[in-house]
């Protein structure tokens, strides 16, 4: 689904990531990890295309089409969502008129979609504007539900959410990554960035990587990586660098 | 109505005109010096010419230069020294509401200078909304409007004032209105130019007098390259509880905008705030000036403004859902002018937003 090789990405003429090499397979969902600011949200941003981060070296490849250079929405249109972490808020305009300019979907179906994730009231509103860390979250949510997306990103979904969103939000990943669906048939990958771990409690992550100053210092077993960086945090995970 | 053009007539719809009447209640059509039309089936209200009304009506006559004064500035003098006064008498008399707005229309087609003199009546308790629209002839090159506008709003009564221009590049238009507000009374001023013109230059003001009146100035501007739009608008409260809103959205794609606003809180327990919001899209001028001035402890008064481009991760947040960098740039400019204006009615709102519309397709 998604290979990236060699990818070295700059921010304001600074190499932030060196030599990144990643790959996930259709079905797949990966957790990042990392301490702040070794350049998590910035993988996603370079995956995503979003101006400002500069990719100077390597190549990032999504269906088997090269989207290095692509511009940022027709990503989307080949099937790459985010959900971020802090998205703007945009006054005048609406959740759901944002909604249905990008979705062939009727109203219906979107007023149905946004009663499952509680957010029915909310698509009269401005998008993000006052929203709580909860609504914020509840509204990415609704936004990759009605986008559909075959690769999602998702930069810390549990931070800001009290433990009844984490709930709903737990639930409601899983199943755009078809963890419902039996793992053969499962066509959703996902790339999620995770500090707490908390979201592994919804969802079962096929692998784990650490990302430090920039660069992926270890692949494994997601729930094993973060028992180790619990423990003896990020300091094990310089000492013990295997790539 | 048969006397214009086609495009004269989409011209005038672009302001408002319903040629059909439908969804107005009353109508009054001026082109250049000369009534065309003045129909008005509301009960209640009336619709007269200016002329007819002076003589209809003996108290019509304590109205007229009662808000504005005759000699404020040059624009004034020249329509107070005309022997042929023009323009249109809106009277609502006592407990008359209609819901369905009135349309006053101004056409600028041959003449060098078009001058009005409007008053607006609304009596105790009653409830009027007008439209007026103002336009020039495609054909017409180069012509002054000069509008005077007095508005009184009686105890209890609501005036919603929604104001479309479409001119031409070399229109220069000097619209002088002044508005008074009686005890729980309302004044809603709107006004939208998207359209090119030469210069535009105001700054009305209500005084509100009567406790709890309430004034609201929204406007809606985009200066093309070659405009100036010198806007202000300004409220006095002079009666306790009394608040006002003073709201402008400006976008220049080249052109110059000067937004003025001012509040004098000279009464206790009073409120007023300006807020400014203003985007360049290519290189002009905005400029802000928001005023605020209290006399007493009593008064509340505060203001925001803000001139910038469209922020780049709005647009890349668009994208990142699917929208390509135009249509991502073009629904943020449209949430930019969406000011929802409370308590107006649906076709008024609908006008507004047909009128952004047109205006969007062309950034």
């Amino acid at each position: 689904m998604l290979d990236i090789s060699d990818l070295h990405v700059s921010v304001d003429s600074t190499e932030v990531l060196h030599d990144i090499n990643l790959h996930i397979g259709q079905g797949e969902t990966h957790v990042l990890m990392g301490p702040n600011g070794s350049g998590k949200s910035t993988l996603l941003k370079a995956i995503m295309g979003f101006g400002g981060y500069t990719i100077t070296a390597g190549s990032i490849v999504f269906k088997g089409k090269d989207i290095t250079r692509m511009p940022i929405h027709e990503r989307a249109h080949l099937g790459i969502g985010m959900m971020f972490q802090h998205p703007p808020a945009i006054s005048g305009l609406k959740l759901g008129k944002l909604l249905s300019a990008t979705s062939p979907m009727g109203e219906g179906a979107i007023e149905a979609l946004a009663q499952s994730v509680n957010m029915e009231h909310f698509l009269t509103r401005d998008i993000n504007v006052g929203f709580s860390g909860g609504e914020i979250k509840r509204s990415e949510v609704l936004q990759l539900k009605v986008q559909q997306p075959d690769f999602i990103m998702l930069d810390e979904p549990e931070s800001g959410v009290d433990l009844e969103n984490m709930n709903l939000m737990g639930k409601e990943i899983a199943s755009l990554l078809e963890k419902d669906i039996h793992i053969v048939n499962r066509r959703r990958s996902g790339l999620i960035i995770t500090h707490t771990g908390y979201i592994l409690d919804y969802l079962e992550a096929d692998q784990g990587h650490v990302l430090i100053d920039g660069q992926i210092r270890c692949h494994g077993n997601p729930r094993e990586i973060l028992r180790v960086v619990k423990e003896k945090g990020y300091g094990e995970c310089l000492r013990c660098k295997q790539i | 109505m048969e006397h214009l053009s086609e495009e004269d007539k989409k011209r005038l719809a672009l302001t408002g005109l319903e040629v059909g009447m439908q969804n107005r209640c009353g109508s009054f059509f001026q082109i250049d010096q000369k009534v065309i039309q003045t129909t008005c089936g509301a009960e209640g209200i009336e619709m007269l010419p200016i002329k007819t009304a002076l003589e209809k009506y003996d108290w019509v006559k304590d109205y007229y230069w009662n808000a504005v004064q005759k000699d404020k500035d040059k624009y004034t003098q020249y329509v107070a020294k005309q022997e042929n006064p023009q323009g249109l008498v809106v009277i609502a008399h006592e407990g008359a509401k209609v819901e369905m707005p009135l349309q006053a229309c101004l056409f600028l087609r041959e003449e060098p200078v078009q001058h009005v003199h409007n008053i607006f009546i609304a009596r105790e308790g009653s409830e009027i909304h007008i439209i007026s629209g103002c336009a020039s002839s495609w054909q017409k090159e180069h012509g002054s409007h000069i509008g005077v506008t007095e508005i009184y709003v009686g105890k209890g009564a609501k005036v919603t004032s929604t104001m479309i221009h479409n001119w031409n590049p070399g229109i220069s238009v000097f619209p002088r209105s002044a508005t008074v507000v009686e005890e729980d009374g309302t004044f809603l001023s709107n006004y939208i130019c998207m359209q090119p013109v030469n210069q535009v230059n105001m700054y009305p003001t209500a005084r509100l007098v009567g406790k709890n009146a309430v004034a609201r100035f929204s406007s809606i501007v985009v200066a093309t390259p070659g405009s100036v739009l010198d806007l202000g608008s300004r409220t006095i409260l002079a009666a306790e509880h009394t608040s006002t809103e003073l709201i402008t959205r400006a976008i220049t794609t080249g052109g110059k905008v000067i937004s003025r606003g001012h509040i004098l809180g000279e009464k206790d327990n009073t409120r007023g705030h300006i807020e400014c919001k203003g985007l360049i899209l290519k290189d002009g001028i905005i400029h802000a000036i928001p005023e605020i001035e209290g006399t007493l402890t009593g008064t509340e008064l505060s203001h925001e403004a803000a001139v910038g481009k469209i922020a780049r991760h709005e647009i890349e947040y668009l994208m990142a859902r699917g929208l390509s960098e135009e249509e991502a740039t073009a629904t943020i400019i449209r949430g930019f002018l969406d000011v929802k204006i409370s308590g107006l009615p649906a076709v008024l709102q609908a006008q507004i937003d047909a009128a952004i519309d047109k205006a969007e397709s062309g950034f």
